[in-house]
């Protein structure tokens, strides 16, 4: 059981001329290994600043980054095995994949720098991580990024987080680029990891219908400050907060929409 | 004496002459009604914009219009074929008749220049006489109409939010009352917050000032929402046409069922959707 925990961070960025911007303000939320956890908000509400404190690539103005109660080291070798235990997924799949490297070139990597298997056993552990997101590997392992879809570069994009065996990820709108029909199979794919290795996910997202059905629980965050936070179904069905009921009353809900005055929404067949 | 259809389009196809050539739009032909709000749903590489574009004349090489026309019926009462017109005449129909709001359209205005000096930009090349102040004057209201305020005539798109940018290009785009505005990912860049005032404001207007809409979106909810007829398109094809009701409840294409199916209910029961239990055969 591996728990990452935010206790009290809040980041401050300074703005020239127009004194400091708080971007998050006294955030604490802890995500377990086996739970999937969605942040919803609108851009600029923090949540890619939240994913940048808990890999490190931004440092908490104050506050505390505990894994399994440790504070977590900002540089060393120690940052190294931190960001080996939780992984990220970055949203854009086109960018987040060099363009002159095979996606053999893609997996060995992280492969081999954290020795996560014997030498004479990398190909096969490449192979193994293609076929785990539901790549053919013998079709796509020696192919460049650019003759791969959107779809399928995420998958490598996943398959490469998962090659260092983390227990957490952080995954940053990891569909918002794809064309809508494969967004599911993508996500879908992520929930199979999930349970296959018992992953803890944060889920960061502004799309509140995915949240509801990918995440046993939703944070709502507004200007910096965590406004809601419960189980997937509460927040959507019964928010409590103001903000969450605006952000669900704007979010496109054709259900409701043709739902007869009696509020039973109309049969699809 | 005008007629309730406001753009027909017969027959339409366009091919990117490249090597292979790539037909984009094939055969699609729809009648556009006054005052409708026409949906128009695929996914990337579909051949939506293009069409978009295509009714317009506004592709370039390599593409090629390869069969079809296009007919906008004038209020006037005139058949205008887009196909046939020359340059000088294109140049006085687009906007005019016909206006577009593009994707990213925000980011497309210039940085050192006031919005209202943009806007009257528009009214200088169109309505070369118009006098100064009436110029200004309707810079200014079109300001209000968006919900910008005219307050900000004179402000740089730097010194505006994201959402207010795209008003102001909408505001361009309503600025010589157009009967048809061609709006191509308006709102996609934009928070649902605001993409939702932003809507709103559009069906207000749209009843208000009675111009047609097409609405290009992958967003398949945000379309049945504001739609009055859908248009699903793939490979270049539209596969099914009707009202948004009957593409929500009745849906006659496989593929728009499984673009329906791609999108979870915000608030409606589970259905046949299931959390993990991903195939093989999804793997695309």
């Amino acid at each position: 059981m591996t728990t990452l925990e935010l206790r009290n961070v809040s980041k401050r960025y300074r703005v020239r001329g127009a004194g400091d911007m708080l971007a998050l303000d006294d955030v604490s939320f802890t995500l377990t290994s086996g739970q999937t956890i969605a942040l919803v908000g609108q851009s600029g509400s923090g949540k890619s600043t939240i994913a940048k404190i808990l890999t490190q690539l931004e440092r908490a103005s104050s506050g505390h980054v505990l894994l399994d109660g440790q504070p977590i080291p900002h540089r060393g070798p120690g940052l190294r095995r931190y960001r080996q235990r939780v992984r990220m997924v970055f949203q854009d799949p086109f960018a987040s994949l060099n363009p002159y490297h095979t996606i053999r070139h893609h997996l060995e990597r992280p492969l081999r720098l954290d020795a996560v298997v014997p030498q004479d056993q990398v190909e096969d552990e490449v192979r193994s991580l293609l076929a785990r997101v539901r790549l053919d590997p013998d079709a796509t392992i020696d192919r460049r990024p650019h003759e791969l879809s959107g779809g399928q570069r995420q998958r490598v994009a996943i398959a490469r987080a998962l090659a260092s065996r983390p227990e957490l990820l952080i995954a940053d709108e990891p569909v918002s680029m794809l064309d809508v029909s494969i967004r599911l199979g993508v996500l879908n794919l992520l929930a199979d990891l999930q349970r296959e290795s018992n992953l803890g996910v944060l889920y960061i997202t502004h799309d509140l219908a995915t949240a509801r059905h990918f995440s046993d629980e939703i944070m709502v965050l507004h200007h910096g400050v965590v406004v809601e936070r419960g189980a997937a179904d509460d927040v959507i069905l019964r928010a409590q907060h103001e903000y969450t009921r605006a952000l669900r009353g704007a979010s496109p809900d054709p259900d409701k929409h043709f739902a007869d005055p009696s509020g039973r929404a109309v049969t699809r067949s | 004496m005008t007629t309730e259809t406001l753009l027909t389009v017969s027959d339409f196809s366009v091919v990117y002459d490249v090597d292979p050539p790539v037909e984009a739009v094939r055969h699609v032909s729809l009648a556009l009604e006054r005052g409708e709000i026409l949906g128009l749903a695929g996914e990337s590489g579909c051949g939506k914009t293009t069409l978009a574009y295509g009714i317009q004349r506004l592709l370039k090489p390599p593409a090629v219009i390869t069969s079809g026309h296009a007919v906008f019926h004038d209020e006037s009462g005139e058949d205008i074929d887009i196909n046939a017109l020359d340059a000088a005449q294109m140049r006085a129909f687009r906007w005019d008749k016909v206006s577009m709001v593009f994707q990213g359209a925000m980011n497309a205005l210039n940085p050192v220049a006031t919005i209202g000096r943009q806007l009257e930009d528009v009214f200088t090349t169109h309505r070369p006489r118009m006098p100064k102040g009436e110029r200004r004057e309707e810079c200014a209201r079109l300001l209000d109409i968006v919900g910008v305020g005219r307050d900000r005539l004179r402000s740089y798109p730097h010194e505006l939010s994201g959402g207010m940018r795209q008003r102001v290009m909408i505001a361009m785009a309503m600025a010589l009352r157009p009967q048809l505005m061609i709006m191509d990912e308006p709102t996609t860049a934009l928070d649902v917050l605001v993409q939702r005032e932003i809507l709103e404001q559009i069906s207000d207007l749209r009843t208000k000032l009675g111009f047609s809409v097409i609405f290009i979106t992958h967003d398949l909810p945000l379309l049945l929402e504001i739609s009055d007829r859908i248009a699903v398109m793939k490979d270049g094809a539209i596969v099914e046409l009707d009202t948004a009701l009957n593409i929500y409840s009745d849906p006659q294409h496989e593929y728009t069922r499984r673009l329906l199916s791609s999108f979870p209910s915000l608030t409606g029961e589970r259905g046949d959707f299931v959390r993990g239990s991903e195939t093989q055969e999804a793997a695309r």
